[in-house]
């Protein structure tokens, strides 16, 4: 009864000492340890600084809505196709148990999220990849839904800005996940040769498919700091060619390196650098010289 | 015989059987034709079952074989006048894809296709038909020549894959893909892809983009090996078999899921049987292909391969609205 709950609690029997992980360890949500350097942070200031660590710089990962938040001008985003859902095409076991948990778990349908949207006042079409639904990987909504919205940006007369986040194509639904790299990029050329501008920004991880298609046809093509960006995975690429690869090999920085980026630009910088490219690409295209 | 798979060698067997009864037959002093045809007609039947029941598993090692026709064998054939052109005019030769121009029946033609090595030394030397960038790059000037000068394509795909290797991400494997499949989008000529062997990945698609995709009966076309998809899958690559039958990659799976067009049949047993016959099944699907195709005017092909490519793929709409909002 009463009594019963004023009881003292038994005397453990033997002292317990924290663990490791558990020492280290800080309640989830407000604080955030940066996994990088370590050092713990206010989750708040953080996400004000757009998750870009304090002190290493680190860029934590961003979901699609932090996304469009951190890029957008407030409120001005419009999201298409939102509810597309993936089917069971190849009738694979679990595969949709799975799409339901992860849509449960990140408040999307897919791993993509769609729409328009304005940049200090100029429209776009834009697509963000999120790498928290199936990390990233593309089926036939993902390759659906960017197609419609460059078909979009096609219609609207708009620049299309694609930021990519992706682990590759999704094995759950074979070759049709194969065939949304051929749908997306013909998409794209169509959208090109009808003179609409292409912006891809690569974040971290952008890989297999989802690289060696929209991600790299960009007129402009950009990463983050310390993105992995590359078609095959580093393991793979050790077994083959049994040897061990650089430290930095498949980052922003080597593939800058290598020729294959126009620039790597730290997410703080981001909006005001896509901005000042968006304003040079002014729609029509004809300039007139103005005195001032 | 050299080269039989696991899944045939009942039929070997029994062939060998036979001939042993017929040589033996030719010796000796007793008459064992009626043995001897009560065998070859099982022998009939047992073919019609093993060849006309072929598992996924089957099918990949078809596609395998060492003496499976490849690009250049099937040029031979159907060709005339076969012109080689070599390298990406950037960084190097690719010899992992081989490209020219040719006849076909007498119409100019360019032909493009990934070439495996017949022996260790010429597989060496082609990469074990996995090309590196400057491959796709090759490929890619001789298309963008071809639609200079009107000339159809043709694709030959056969290839595990693009090579993964330290090189090739530094030259840029992914954007040499990626930029295939966008120039293959605005290509005013036909562009007609034959899978012959093994359809892998990427490496596969970078010459995939084309009005009519066709394949060999005992072809596969995949986004990742079965090998790749039970690593990444279950964790075990040994679990290739099962993989290759949920992977759905054979050309009949391929058929029912709207990527490919038609299925050419191949000769019993598979491609490398006969290759002459191959070839002549090949011919004629091919013909009818470009007959097709030659009649659509240039912005009714970018047209149709547009459509072709947006309309694969399965998804539907959820009633309730969550987003992101």
């Amino acid at each position: 009864m009463l009594k019963d709950i004023f009881t003292k609690t038994k005397k453990k029997k033997y002292a317990t000492i924290p663990s490791e992980t558990a020492k280290q360890d800080v309640p989830e949500g407000i604080m955030t340890k940066c996994p990088n350097c370590k050092k713990i942070m206010y989750t708040k200031e953080l996400v004000k600084n757009l998750k870009v660590c304090f002190h290493c710089h680190y860029h934590h990962t961003m979901n699609s809505k932090e996304r469009l938040v951190s890029f957008l001008d407030a409120d001005s985003f419009e999201e298409i196709n939102a509810n597309m859902i993936s089917e069971n095409p190849l009738n694979f076991p679990d595969y949709i148990d799975k799409l339901e948990k992860d849509r449960e778990k990140t408040k999307i349908n897919e791993a993509v999220v769609t729409g328009t949207g304005t940049v200090d006042g100029q429209k776009i079409a834009v697509a963000v990849m999120d790498s928290t639904f199936r990390m990233g990987s593309m089926g036939s909504v993902v390759g659906e839904k960017i197609t419609r919205a460059i078909e979009k940006a096609d219609e609207l007369r708009v620049p299309f800005i694609i930021f990519t986040a992706s682990g590759g194509a999704r094995m759950q639904e074979g070759v049709l996940s194969l065939m949304q790299m051929a749908k997306t990029s013909v998409a794209l050329k169509r959208f090109s040769d009808n003179g609409g501008l292409i912006i891809s920004i690569m974040t971290h991880p952008t890989t297999g498919g989802v690289s060696a298609s929209f991600a790299s046809l960009g007129d402009y093509n950009l990463a983050e700091p310390g993105a992995l960006i590359g078609f095959a995975g580093r393991r793979i690429i050790e077994q083959t060619i049994r040897e061990e690869l650089p430290e930095d090999f498949q980052t922003a920085e080597f593939l800058l390196k290598c020729g294959q980026l126009d620039a790597v630009i730290p997410r703080t910088e981001l909006k005001d650098k896509i901005s000042a490219i968006l304003s040079i690409h002014q729609p029509g295209g004809d300039f007139k010289w103005q005195e001032n | 015989m050299a080269g039989e798979l696991e899944f045939e060698r009942p039929v070997m067997e029994l062939k060998k059987k036979i001939a042993e009864l017929k040589e033996f037959t030719k010796t000796a002093d007793v008459d064992l034709s009626s043995e001897i045809e009560k065998l070859e007609a099982r022998l009939e039947k047992l073919e019609v079952d093993i060849y006309e029941n072929m598992k996924p598993w089957d099918r990949v090692q078809i596609a395998r074989h060492p003496a499976r026709p490849t690009t250049l064998d099937y040029i031979t054939y159907l060709f005339e006048d076969f012109f080689e052109c070599h390298g990406d005019r950037a960084f190097g030769d690719d010899e992992a894809i081989v490209g020219g121009i040719a006849k076909f029946k007498g119409i100019p033609v360019t032909v493009i296709g990934h070439q495996r090595g017949k022996d260790t030394k010429e597989n060496i030397r082609r990469n074990f038909g996995m090309p590196h960038p400057e491959g796709y790059r090759k490929a890619l000037r001789l298309m963008k020549q071809a639609d200079k000068f009107r000339r159809p394509i043709i694709c030959f795909i056969d290839t595990k894959g693009a090579y993964p290797g330290k090189a090739a991400e530094e030259r840029g494997q992914s954007e040499a893909i990626a930029k295939n499949l966008f120039e293959m989008a605005s290509l005013r000529v036909p562009v007609i892809c034959i899978v012959i062997g093994e359809g892998g990945s990427g490496g596969a698609l970078a010459l995939g983009v084309g009005n009519h995709i066709h394949m060999l009966e005992n072809s596969t076309y995949s986004v990742i090996s079965p090998e790749g998809a039970a690593a990444i899958l279950w964790k075990d690559a040994t679990q290739a078999k099962k993989a290759a039958e949920s992977m759905r990659i054979t050309a009949p799976d391929l058929k029912e899921l709207g990527v490919v067009d038609l299925i050419i049949e191949e000769v019993k047993g598979g491609a490398h049987k006969d290759v002459k016959a191959q070839a002549a099944e090949i011919e004629e699907v091919l013909t009818h292909s470009l007959k097709d195709l030659m009649d659509l005017t240039e912005d009714q092909l970018i047209d149709h391969r547009y459509n072709k490519f947006k309309s694969i793929g399965e998804y539907s709409f959820l009633k309730e609205f969550i987003g992101v909002k």
